[in-house]
């Protein structure tokens, strides 16, 4: 008798301990929509250029997978069959506020998944919350290469390359149009992509151009608004080359100072983050600008079924074609989709299989294929694109486009990016 | 020597600015003792309703000229009708309350007021470049100028100026001296206080506005403009001394020109700069530069 209760409680327990550590099932009910929180500047000075195209891109995505219009290989409707439904918060207000918004996503709001972040500072903040939080969380858009290569995390995930391509392409494709350069400046913001994204650069030459000296690094804070005693700084460094990774409305701002100060008359204007900011600024953005995308993005992205399809629905919601940031939630919702397909066809997709499946993928996406290779199969790559802008009837334009491989702009798994920029850029196998 | 030379220019124009987006939100601490944190959606109100009139100005063909009185009518019209709604529609109701709890009460209506920009102009900037570029250049050795920051220059200038005189020279003026001394003294003696008030916190408003107005040309007119403003604000007014119009004068042309320094020479101290001269300032005179001797009331 002693022995038969034995048993029985010691089934009990291994059933129990099989409820508590299995991987809980998400979506399995067919009519019950998957829920994804997107966050995503919807103010402040991000949210013209990012935060709205990517939210923008978001909804068409949701509402063209929702009804099986995608193209292959991305036809069935929703992910496995199962409707997305989109929560949508506002990443603006810090990142302390971000940590706070990503529990109330998960916790009140009960998502399935996050798909979000455009501030690297964010990104930062909220990777450690996701992981204590066991949701798979998909950073989107943020740059800064700290995220996977100072930690680890098993939740986390970014679907776009990190910004260190951004710097090594940017300086490859400026000493090839302009070899005779000998100084360069920079304007940042003090924050963590700003002060990554000119360490890298300041790397890049250092190794491809190391006689070439640095006049002078501004780094006003994020936001700051008026660029005056900036400008007259640079005017006075006289430098031939000014490298900038200011975004959003900073950007904006400082192209509107600086433009009629021709600070651009006299140095060479590279613009790593530059590509959403075309169709926004005409006349304040000048002939011959050097302009990144982090990825054959937006007017980089090259002709395909799935990048006609990301154009087409974008368009019919905005006035524009989409640029970066658009393709970048595309690359998200692409890469999940992908993800939790194979999870689903091998049985019941719990978030652990979606983990497994997710890690080292390759999908393809309207900027092309994209390979989860870095981060232990949780960072994305892909090659990247540099392009000359010039206006043509008033439309600024991108021509003398060239394209990079991504063993030529990225550090294989396991190398910081900075170590691999130091020593000499030695393309990686892939 | 250029150096030196452009961190003055620099650091004057910078102080202009400052001081225009300052001297609204220090007058009416100083008459009315309320720290107003919705000057910063005035000045948001200012640069859009600035960015919008004209915006559509130019749009229509008009003269390009006809901008700069486009923008001035746009931040005249923000004050007289958001600064009246304001103070009548809420802060009277808040007179003789702590001064802690008109700080809250003005923080909701920047929130509340953050959330009308949106609403009204969505969440796309405003861009209105023109101004900025109309007036030409003007050059001092290496450098090159817009001649509009002159145009801010001077209107810093003027509004010192016109309220140094009205406050010393005008019975006005005198009169809102002494509701700043002793407001129910001088309710007893006749001064109709609320009048005083009304009129204060509208032109205040209206100095709030007018610093977006001339901003709006030089950015991208967006949600989130004003929280930015606000601090730099109300920095420069705790370091002149809070209600101090020759304070906030002086604590813009010092936070101007120490952080035009900075960029010149230090730019990595350059965030740090507006306070580290806030936290000497106050370490030195914890009321600011030109703090008022506070009569002790029995």
């Amino acid at each position: 008798m002693n022995t038969q209760i034995l048993r029985i409680l010691k089934s009990g327990a291994v059933l129990l301990v099989a409820a508590l550590t299995a991987s809980p099932v998400i979506g399995n009910a067919q009519d019950k929509p998957l829920r994804i929180g997107l966050v995503t500047f919807l103010s402040g000075p991000a949210a013209g250029p990012f935060g709205v195209p990517a939210k923008l891109a978001a909804e068409a995505i949701v509402d063209s997978l929702n009804a099986g219009k995608a193209p292959a290989p991305y036809t069935t409707k929703g992910f496995g069959g199962t409707p997305l439904e989109l929560v949508v918060i506002d990443e603006a207000g810090g990142a302390t506020k971000q940590v706070a918004e990503l529990r109330n996503l998960v916790e009140r709001q009960n998502v399935d998944f996050v798909i979000g972040y455009i501030g690297s500072g964010d990104c930062l903040a909220v990777a450690p919350v996701a992981e204590e939080l066991k949701k798979i969380t998909i950073l989107f858009d943020c740059g800064t290469p700290r995220v996977f290569e100072d930690a680890s995390y098993k939740y986390v995930f970014r679907t776009r390359p990190h910004a260190t391509m951004d710097a090594v392409a940017g300086a490859m494709y400026l000493l090839e149009n302009r070899p005779g350069m000998k100084s360069y400046a920079g304007i940042n913001q003090n924050y963590a992509y700003g002060q990554d994204s000119w360490a890298d650069f300041t790397a890049v030459m250092g190794t491809l151009k190391p006689d070439a000296t640095i006049t002078t690094s501004q780094m006003p804070k994020f936001g700051a608004g008026q660029y005056g005693p900036e400008i007259s700084a640079l005017l006075e460094s006289n430098s031939d080359v000014v490298h900038s990774s200011l975004w959003g409305g900073d950007l904006e701002a400082f192209m509107l100072q600086a433009t009629p100060r021709n600070l651009f008359a006299r140095s060479q204007l590279i613009l790593v983050a530059g590509e959403p900011y075309l169709h926004r600024l005409p006349g304040s953005i000048p002939d011959g600008t050097i302009v990144g995308a982090r990825g054959p993005s937006g007017v980089y992205a090259q002709k395909s079924a799935l990048n006609d399809w990301l154009r087409q629905i974008y368009k019919e919601r905005g006035e524009t074609y989409p640029n970066y940031p658009a393709y970048s939630v595309a690359q998200a919702f692409l890469g999940l989709k992908t993800a939790y397909e194979k999870a689903k066809s091998k049985g019941t997709p719990g978030t652990d299989e979606i983990i497994q499946a997710f890690e080292y993928e390759s999908f393809d996406s309207p900027s092309g294929k994209v390979m989860m290779k870095l981060g232990k199969g949780h960072q994305a790559v892909t090659g990247t694109a540099y392009g000359t802008t010039r206006t043509v009837n008033g439309v600024i334009t991108v021509g003398n486009i060239k394209y990079y491989p991504v063993e030529r702009v990225q550090p294989p798994e396991g190398v910081k990016s900075i170590d691999w920029i130091k020593s000499g850029m030695k393309p990686g196998k892939w | 020597m250029g150096q030196l030379l452009a961190v003055v220019i620099d650091g004057l124009i910078y102080s202009s600015w400052l001081f225009i987006i300052a001297v609204g939100l220090t007058l009416i601490y100083g008459v009315m003792k309320i720290l107003n944190i919705a000057h910063g959606s005035l000045y948001a109100l200012g640069a859009y309703t600035a960015a919008s009139l004209a915006g559509y100005w130019i749009k229509q063909g008009y003269p390009p000229m006809g901008s700069y009185a486009v923008m001035l009518l746009a931040a005249i019209l923000v004050g007289l009708i958001a600064g009246p709604i304001i103070e009548r529609g809420l802060l009277r109701f808040m007179y003789g309350k702590d001064e802690i709890v008109l700080v809250l009460v003005t923080y909701a209506v920047f929130l509340i007021l953050e959330d009308f920009v949106k609403l009204a102009w969505g969440v796309d900037p405003y861009f209105i470049a023109e101004p900025y570029g109309l007036l030409g250049n003007f050059s001092v050795g290496r450098l090159t100028y817009p001649n509009y920051n002159l145009v801010v220059f001077g209107a810093a200038v003027f509004i010192g100026a016109v309220l140094a005189w009205v406050l010393t020279k005008t019975r006005q003026g005198k009169m809102l001296l002494a509701v700043i001394h002793d407001r129910e003294m001088s309710g007893a003696m006749g001064i109709n206080v609320g009048r005083v008030y009304f009129i204060t916190f509208t032109v205040g408003a209206m100095l709030g506005a007018l610093g977006g107005a001339l901003t709006a040309p030089m950015i991208s007119v967006q949600p989130g403009i004003g929280a930015e403003t606000i601090v730099l604000a109300f920095a420069v007014v705790v370091i002149g001394g809070l209600g101090s119009l020759p304070g906030a004068a002086l604590a813009a042309i010092l936070v101007g020109l120490v952080r035009s320094a900075a960029v010149h020479y230090r730019p990595e101290l350059d965030l740090f700069s507006i306070y580290l001269v806030m936290a000497v300032v106050l370490i030195v005179r914890p009321k600011g530069l030109f703090s008022a001797q506070e009569a002790r009331k029995i």
